[in-house]
């Protein structure tokens, strides 16, 4: 099995074990970072009574990529490749909250059809994050053929990603004043298609987990924690909507257009792991009621804003106009420069609240960019919901809180 | 491992048995289950539904190093994750593969920084790398199929 | 708006000598609070009925190297019921990095100040647990630092395949 002895000191830790751990009691127990219920490298040192977990001390870092350094290195605009390998699951709404950041910076106006396609595209993005999180959640405990099926479907929304940008995942489609360019014919039929098709395709997996015994003994009372617990330690998302608080940043604190359009925020009442599953369902067909909205008043018009400053002209300008070649050259040798000062923008990853934080120093290069990460959040309550639980229960935890390391670690 | 200490130079014969044990070493090559970003993601795609490599005698992800005759090295490999990943390759009986996977794993792609070990040879040797950011689940089960070409001809006292 | 011109009235009002500046910029509000009074300030945000800055979003550091004050705290706080956020910064010279934890009053900061640590070396004092977390424990100098290089390798074309190769004689095996 991947749980090994540990082999490092324990004295830089003395104060985060018992007593008992020191004087051979307890057992430590190293968690990771090559485990397959981690959800990535995630490494866990924990403390054992038995099968009880007494002490757990996440270790993070082993994804660390350096991208917030990265990103200072370069144009505002070639940094945007980076934020799609964040949160790698999730990577159309990392474009979209790094461009709201630039586009708040700058002050840049989007055109009402690109506003709609992000839309659209989040929350495609959203429903195959949690299909993923669906998947190895249950494949965790032990609900094999679920993983299958849902891997499935997000197939063909992973299609729709592809008909757009011409990627599979890192589609860095969403730029800075808008998108990279129009969706092409096909991309209103495949929605449609997958509208047609998915809900029944949730009723599927809710007919395999929401009344499985097994399921149920599994996740019901597993991790409890309470609304004001849940925001002292920084969750959000579905995991804090699942004790009970309403609090969805697209409701909240409106952004990109997600005002007009007509969705609910499911609730949990006991905040415990089944309670998380509930939501993340629900909110998938939230997220349809989304789509089919954006869809249905989807607007004409262009997709990229006018504003030479920041926004390439398209190629067929090149040909006939000076302003525009010298345009093109200056954004894509140079990059554009925005002002002196920070921005802060949050949107609703499928995770949590994903926060960008965005310094300009008068250059066309990020000062700093910092992402508040919800796994870095979540990574951190971990101990506090895993204290007195099972071994067992902790695959379930862990998977609950819906984890990317690529997230937490940036 | 085995077969080879005891067979390796028994001249004339081996060139028979290194094409069968060959043959069915491409036939059940267990992956080692090892994510580490977001061409892990890709990987659990090509296992999954749609691509299916149990086609190719894979379907089965062994979690532990022990069990497992290929590594897949899945995404970007950080500073810190460098040494124990060195150490599950050790870990892997003989005889052993690695596909690195991406270009993060082949030669550190877009991240050229401080954290990122600029590609996972200088830390184990790799047979085929795979190009891609990420990956199509079709470009890893071809790079798996490459690999596969590379197996068939080896010879048994490479191992040995 | 409104709430964070009364949050900043609040805090004028509670602790006028450790509020030298309000700065806003893109409808954004940021308070600057001396070093010294962070963790009251944030206390008072959060306790006030009417405020009730109960989240903290978001805690981070800019380092403006050379220029002095060096560094930078962000605080970003949210009020749940209210749905505002609020900013605080607090300058650091580079002589004297260090800041009181706000551990006490927002459990989560534990983690960000930790990464604010590994990453800019700022010192937060009464911390109940300052390591690194996100590099290595022996990893030497700060890496998000103006002053600590990217760390770019030359990437090898075949023009300078054999120059690349001297540099690193451990990567051919």
């Amino acid at each position: 099995m991947a749980f090994e002895q540990v082999e490092v000191t324990v004295d830089e830790l003395k104060h985060l074990v018992s007593n008992q751990a020191l004087e051979g009691e307890t057992m430590l127990l190293n968690m990771g970072p090559q485990h397959p219920s981690t959800h990535g490298v995630l490494r866990l040192l924990l403390e054992l009574d038995g099968e009880r977990v007494v002490n757990c001390i996440p270790d993070i870092g082993y994804l660390h990529t350096g991208i917030e350094k990265n990103m200072e290195a370069k144009t505002y605009l070639q940094a945007l490749v980076m934020t799609d390998r964040t949160d790698y699951l999730n990577t159309v709404g990392n474009n979209l909250v790094y461009c709201l950041a630039i586009e708040k910076l700058v002050e840049l106006d989007v055109p009402p059809r690109a506003l709609a396609i992000r839309v659209i595209l989040t929350e495609l993005t959203r429903i195959a994050s949690h299909l993923v999180w669906l998947a190895t959640h249950a494949l965790d405990l032990a609900a094999m053929s679920v993983f299958l099926y849902c891997f499935r479907e997000r197939e063909l929304i992973l299609d729709i990603l592809e008909i757009c940008s011409g990627q599979r995942m890192m589609t860095s489609y969403i730029r800075p004043g808008g998108l990279w360019r129009d969706v092409p014919a096909e991309f209103e039929p495949a929605v449609r298609q997958f509208l047609r098709l998915f809900p029944a395709r949730i009723q599927q997996y809710e007919r395999l987990l929401t009344k499985n015994p097994l399921f149920i003994d599994r996740t019901r009372k597993i991790a409890v924690i309470s609304g004001e617990d849940a925001i002292g330690w920084g969750l959000s998302g579905p995991s804090l909507r699942a004790s009970g608080v309403d609090w969805d940043l697209r409701k909240a604190v409106p952004y990109g257009g997600y005002d007009q359009y007509e969705f609910e925020v499911p609730l949990g009442a006991h905040g415990d792991v089944y309670d998380r599953y509930i939501v993340r369902m629900e909110e998938m067909r939230q997220s349809l009621r989304i789509v089919q909205q954006a869809l249905d008043r989807l607007p004409a018009g262009p997709v990229r804003s006018d504003n030479r400053k920041f926004v390439p002209p398209p190629r067929s300008e090149l040909a006939h106009s000076m302003e525009a070649l010298i345009h093109h050259f200056k954004l894509w040798t140079e990059g554009f420069p925005a002002p002196k000062g920070a921005v802060y923008v949050a949107a609703e990853s499928p995770r949590g609240e994903l926060g960008c934080y965005l310094e300009g120093d008068g250059g066309p290069r990020p000062y700093r960019v910092y992402f508040r990460t919800p796994s870095f959040a979540h990574l951190q309550a971990l101990p506090i919901l895993a204290k007195g639980h099972l071994v067992a229960d902790l695959v379930a935890i862990i998977g609950s809180l819906d984890i990317v390391l690529g997230d937490a670690d940036r | 491992m085995g077969v080879e200490q005891k067979l390796g130079n028994l001249g004339v014969l081996t060139t028979k048995l290194e094409e069968a044990i060959n043959w069915s070493r491409t036939r059940a090559m267990w992956p080692m289950l090892f994510g580490l970003a977001c061409c892990a993601i890709e990987m659990m795609s090509a296992q999954a539904s749609d691509y299916d490599m149990s086609r190719f005698g894979m379907e089965l992800m062994r979690p532990s190093p022990r069990q497992s005759d290929l590594m897949i090295v899945a995404g970007r490999v950080s500073r810190k994750m460098a040494p124990v990943l060195r150490r599950l390759y050790d870990q892997m009986p003989d005889p052993k593969w690695v596909i690195a996977m991406g270009d993060c794993a082949s030669c550190g792609g877009v991240f050229n920084n401080y954290a990122i070990v600029q590609g996972v040879d200088e830390v184990v040797p790799v047979d085929v790398y795979v190009a891609g950011c990420p990956p199509r689940p079709e470009a890893l089960i071809h790079g798996i199929l490459t690999l596969h070409a590379k197996v068939r001809g080896e010879k048994l006292a490479d191992w040995a | 708006m409104d709430l964070v011109d009364r949050a900043v009235e609040i805090l004028r009002g509670k602790m006028k000598d450790a509020i030298p500046a309000v700065e806003t910029f893109r409808g954004e509000t940021a308070v600057v609070v001396r070093p010294e009074a962070i963790a009251e300030a944030c206390r008072l945000l959060r306790d006030d009925p009417r405020l009730r800055f109960d989240f903290l979003a978001a805690l981070t550091a800019v380092d403006y190297w050379p220029d002095e004050p060096r560094f930078a705290v962000v605080y970003e706080l949210y009020s749940i019921p209210h749905r505002v956020f609020l900013r605080l910064r607090v300058p650091l010279s580079s002589t004297a990095a260090e800041v009181p934890t706000i551990e006490g009053v927002y459990p989560n900061a534990n983690w960000h100040e930790r990464e604010v640590f590994d990453m800019f070396g700022i010192t937060f004092v009464g911390h109940s647990d300052l390591r690194r977390v996100l590099m290595p424990f022996d990893w030497v100098g700060h890496p998000l630092r103006k002053d600590y290089p990217l760390g770019y390798e030359e990437v090898q074309f075949s023009f300078n395949h054999e120059e690349i190769d001297r540099k690193k004689p451990y990567a051919q095996e």
